[in-house]
């Protein structure tokens, strides 16, 4: 039980709860330097939309900035779509109260991107158009598959969006007291909404890459500042960090948290829930139609994977620069007699201090903007892929049955992106004093039980039928929601039902292969002549999926 | 694409080749990362003083720590394995594929 705890209390560091943000003091002096850094992110941001907006005329440059993007281009917007505000500042955080058992969440997270390049991305841009549901509805019924694919896409993104605007109310209202809770949620919601519904893909890509270079950028001059204080050793680093820590050694033995046993059943899930999760996020796939062609989605997924390694390298020496800089420090540590870890401002807040420790008022500005500029690129993200899935999937293919049109569709994008945006705003109000723990659990347990292996199996097995697909998509759903409802974090801790009935965090281990069973036996036993045809139509989707032939067009070079 | 085409491209050995060894390449890199990746959890769960152990006597580096980058690291090189053997070998076999396919 105590490994759940431990996962399951460093699962809710991802679920961006920045603890205790309500008692930052309501005298703290205006953080000046945050606040000019933010607005000139937010003007440059605006300027790229007016840009976009003015490019923006058919469907594909709406969801799919015309395909016009290059894989570099596309590495860094994966490496912005990926990169939250809460794997920044949590795993530093992690780091600090725990030495190196951070770096298996970090590990976790990178690992799905190989398989998404070995498997996923070059059949994804050779099939699709803009959902990942193109693809799996390639040869299957529309009506069903799409409907299953978009259920499956929404609640990965609502809850996503949940988790990311509860963050970025605490996250602003900590930095800047001035600013309320939900002031904060209302900045986000306003400017996704002017960003995405003008500017579409083409100014969500643009708002992920500078998000990406900024965060870099910034991530890598604390790193450079650590290291300078240690005199670029790192054996420096770590014995300094060991001697100032009060569980010294302790903190280089611990491959699971501190006093806490891993088990294997739980790690093995946890490592399935991170890898796969990440390879079926829709916001992610969804960055896969931006390209020009299979080899642009290839050589994106290398930049991306390298940009997303370095930084979790980077936020590593971070943690461990907090213990040196920030621990024991009396300008950061709320009670130093109490604790000389515990900071001001909550759990999340090692790296925003160390910044201050290196750089002064002027770096802690930029940090704290890039904190936030990082929460609007994913909010972005998510709100456009939420969006693409109720016009595109829904609307357009289910309902119009294809026979809406481009500037139909568009619009009914557009409103989209406008009611998912007032709902991430409503929701973050809802959510402000709820327990969100369970977010990273369901997001990443719907993801990886649903999207990845019903999108794997469509490209790869010819036996798929539309019957296999959708009662093996929602088994995939409600699995990983029923498990998750009747599991340690809501059961236990959020309803206060006793001991939990199912007792692991990650269901993933029991639904994947659940999943996989049922498509199985669901499409075997489908002798319609529907399954027939659909079998017999995976040559031809086999040959445009390894060839591209008849695949969507690329922009020409721009 | 039309029925003649596809009917080209499946007959021809070279697509039955390209598919059997991009699928070759592609699995068993996917296996490496998992062997990797799970066999580094597992260590965690069954050997984790194996991982605690520090990399040299004078040093605090425990061996976990290193074999975790060290995944990171990897990761990074098996997708530039994945990219490089991709626009090497299978993008010509590909585009002759498609050429011969629409004489």
């Amino acid at each position: 039980m105590k490994t759940l705890k431990t996962f399951a209390g460093a699962a809710s560091l991802f679920a961006s709860r920045f603890a205790f943000a309500a008692d930052a003091p309501a005298e703290q002096p205006l953080n000046w330097h945050a606040i000019v850094m933010f607005l000139i992110f937010v003007a440059i941001t605006l300027i790229i939309t007016y840009w976009a907006a003015t490019r923006t005329k058919t469907a594909s440059d709406f969801y799919a900035a015309g395909r016009g993007i290059t894989g570099l281009q596309n590495g860094m917007a994966i490496a912005g779509d990926f990169m939250s505000a809460a794997s920044f500042l949590g795993i530093a955080a992690l780091v600090y109260m725990n030495g190196f058992y951070g770096l298996i969440f970090s590990v976790g997270w990178l690992v799905g991107w190989p398989i998404i390049l070995f498997l996923i991305a070059e059949r994804l841009r050779n099939l699709g158009k803009y959902t990942y549901a193109d693809v799996v509805s390639f040869r299957l019924q529309q009506g069903p598959v799409r409907t299953m694919a978009a259920i499956g896409s929404l609640i990965v993104v609502i809850w996503y969006l949940i988790g990311q605007a509860v963050g970025a109310g605490q996250l602003l209202h900590t930095l800047v007291p001035q600013i309320s809770y939900r002031e904060s949620i209302v900045v986000v919601g306003g400017l996704i909404i002017i960003y995405v519904t003008f500017g579409g893909m083409k100014a969500t890509t643009w708002v992920q890459i500078i998000k990406a270079a900024l965060l870099l950028g910034g991530a890598t001059l604390m790193a450079i500042g650590v290291m300078a204080h240690e005199g670029f050793s790192f054996a420096k680093l770590f014995s300094d960090a060991v001697a100032i820590h009060p569980k010294h050694m302790d903190i280089m033995k611990s491959v699971v948290k501190i006093g806490a046993k891993a088990n294997p059943l739980e790690s093995i899930s946890l490592g399935l829930t991170l890898m796969l999760g990440t390879a079926g996020l829709p916001h992610i796939l969804m960055r896969f139609f931006t390209v020009t062609d299979s080899k642009a989605a290839r050589k994106s997924v290398l930049y991306g994977t390298c940009f997303i390694g370095f930084f979790y390298i980077l936020t590593f020496i971070i943690g461990f620069g907090a213990i040196v800089l920030v621990a024991n420090n009396p300008e950061y540590v709320a009670n130093i007699s109490k604790s000389i870890l515990d900071l001001k401002g909550g759990a999340n807040m090692p790296a925003v201090y160390l910044s201050h420790a290196i750089g002064g008022d002027l770096f802690l500005g930029f940090i704290a903007a890039v904190a936030f500029a990082t929460i609007l690129a994913v909010v972005s993200g998510l709100t456009l892929a939420g969006a693409s899935a109720l016009s595109h999937d829904i609307y357009a293919n289910v309902i119009m049955k294809g026979r809406a049109s481009e500037k139909q569709e568009v619009w009914v994008s557009k409103m989209s992106v406008i009611g998912l945006g007032v709902l991430a705003v409503l929701l973050g109000f809802a959510f402000e004093k709820q327990n969100i723990a369970y977010i990273v659990g369901l997001t990443f347990s719907i993801a990886a039980c649903t999207n990845f292996p019903i999108l794997a199996l469509s490209v790869f097995w010819r036996g798929l039928t539309t019957r296999g697909a959708v009662i093996g998509g929602y088994t995939g759903i409600f699995g990983s929601i029923g498990l998750l409802i009747v599991g340690p974090t809501i059961w236990t801790s959020i309803l206060k039902m006793g001991p939990a009935i199912f007792p692991y965090d990650f269901p993933t281990f029991v639904v994947l292969p659940l999943v996989l069973i049922v498509a199985y036996i669901a499409s075997v036993t489908d002798k319609s002549e529907s399954a027939a045809k659909e079998r017999a139509a995976f040559d031809a989707q086999m040959i445009r999926a390894e060839t591209g032939l008849g695949a969507e067009a690329g922009a020409v070079a721009h | 694409m039309s029925e003649l085409i596809a009917s080209k491209i499946q007959n021809n050995p070279k697509y039955l080749q390209l598919v059997r060894s991009r699928n070759t390449l592609s699995w068993t890199l996917s296996a490496l990362v998992c062997i990797m990746y799970f066999g580094f959890t597992l260590m965690i769960a069954f050997t984790p003083d194996i991982l605690t152990q520090p990399i040299a006597a004078d040093s605090v580096i425990p061996v976990g720590m290193l074999m975790g980058v060290g995944v990171i690291f990897a990761s990074c090189v098996l997708t530039g394995i994945y990219v490089y053997v991709a626009n090497h070998t299978f993008d010509p076999i590909v585009n002759e594929i498609v050429s011969e396919a629409s004489k």
